[in-house]
């Protein structure tokens, strides 16, 4: 059976059409998810890309009491893969699925750029298909995208390994450690600012280096999807 | 009809990027000396009076949702 991979659509969401598009060419099935629906009939979810609620109050606080949220929150306990891109990453911290924070680029200004980032985990079900190590480039956008955490947070993330992106050369945002992105104990849950569904053609993209995240999740369901 | 306060700061720890940016401008006008920080001001209308209980359940509030703790702290008062 092919794998259905939920993309949540929250009031103010841009990229989820490049979400369903990136899980299609990874030979999954993408399945559109309203925030206020409360059913997840699905084996994956992705959070995408954009400012969901207008980024009033802070970035993903209001998504994070979506009726949708509920259910992503409870499966997620479960061990179902959730993936959180870019606003994604900042309401999965919201939702106190990933530890630490999202906060305003330390440079004051928006960045848009391909990044280079350094796969430092294939620990998790977004990532099984690259190894530690891996350098790839990825399409960077955001203005509050500085990772912050107390100093036993991070402490902790980087004796789990569960910091699973560093940004490599530049350090867009002023991140702590450099850290891109994170998993949660049990490598279900991924949350990034960069967006890999960017970069999954080339015709569109400056590497398809994004394609990885679609294919791990689809791997990772279709050995246990039955 | 009774008014309650929430002022939720960034934590002294975390970096304030807008409050540094306030901070340049200012300079920048002449007004020396001035190191700001900036956080935001909740104005919220009770209906009824504001009893204890009240204050815990906006206290409740700003925790679940006003503030994010993990980079915010927050601090509730009555307006007189």
């Amino acid at each position: 059976m092919t794998a259905r991979v939920g993309v949540v659509t929250f009031p103010g969401s841009l990229d989820d059409s490049d979400a369903s598009r990136a899980v299609r060419l990874a030979g999954a099935e993408p399945v559109s998810l309203w925030h206020a629906s409360d059913a997840l009939d699905v084996d994956a979810v992705i959070l995408p890309g954009g400012f969901s609620y207008g980024d009033y109050l802070r970035c993903g606080a209001i998504a994070r009491f979506s009726p949708v949220m509920g259910e992503v929150i409870r499966e997620a306990a479960k061990g179902m893969p959730v993936l959180g891109i870019c606003n994604g990453f900042q309401v999965l911290c919201e939702a106190h699925l990933l530890p630490g924070a999202l906060i305003r680029n330390d440079r004051r200004t928006f960045v848009c750029r391909d990044q280079k980032l350094r796969v430092e985990s294939a620990d998790t079900v977004w990532t099984l298909d690259y190894r530690p190590g891996d350098e790839i480039v990825i399409a960077l956008k955001n203005g509050e995208g500085n990772f912050q955490a107390d100093a036993e947070t991070v402490k902790r993330l980087e004796g789990e390994n569960r910091v699973v992106f560093r940004y490599l050369d530049v350090n867009p945002n002023g991140s702590i450690n450099d850290i891109a992105g994170i998993t949660n104990e049990r490598g279900n849950v991924v949350g990034l600012m960069p967006h890999p569904e960017h970069n999954v053609e080339e015709l569109a993209g400056a590497s398809i280096d994004g394609l990885g995240f679609f294919t791990s999740v689809q791997r990772f369901l279709a050995a246990t999807v039955s | 009809m009774a008014r309650v306060i929430v002022d939720v700061m960034p934590k002294p720890e975390i970096l304030d990027p807008q409050g540094k940016a306030v901070t340049g401008a200012l300079r920048r006008l002449g007004f020396s000396g001035l190191a700001v920080r900036q956080g935001k001001r909740f104005e919220i209308e009770v209906d009824g009076d504001v009893t204890p209980e009240r204050l815990d359940d906006i206290r409740r509030a700003a925790e679940t949702l006003l503030a994010n703790t993990v980079i915010e702290s927050f601090d509730v008062r009555t307006e007189q």
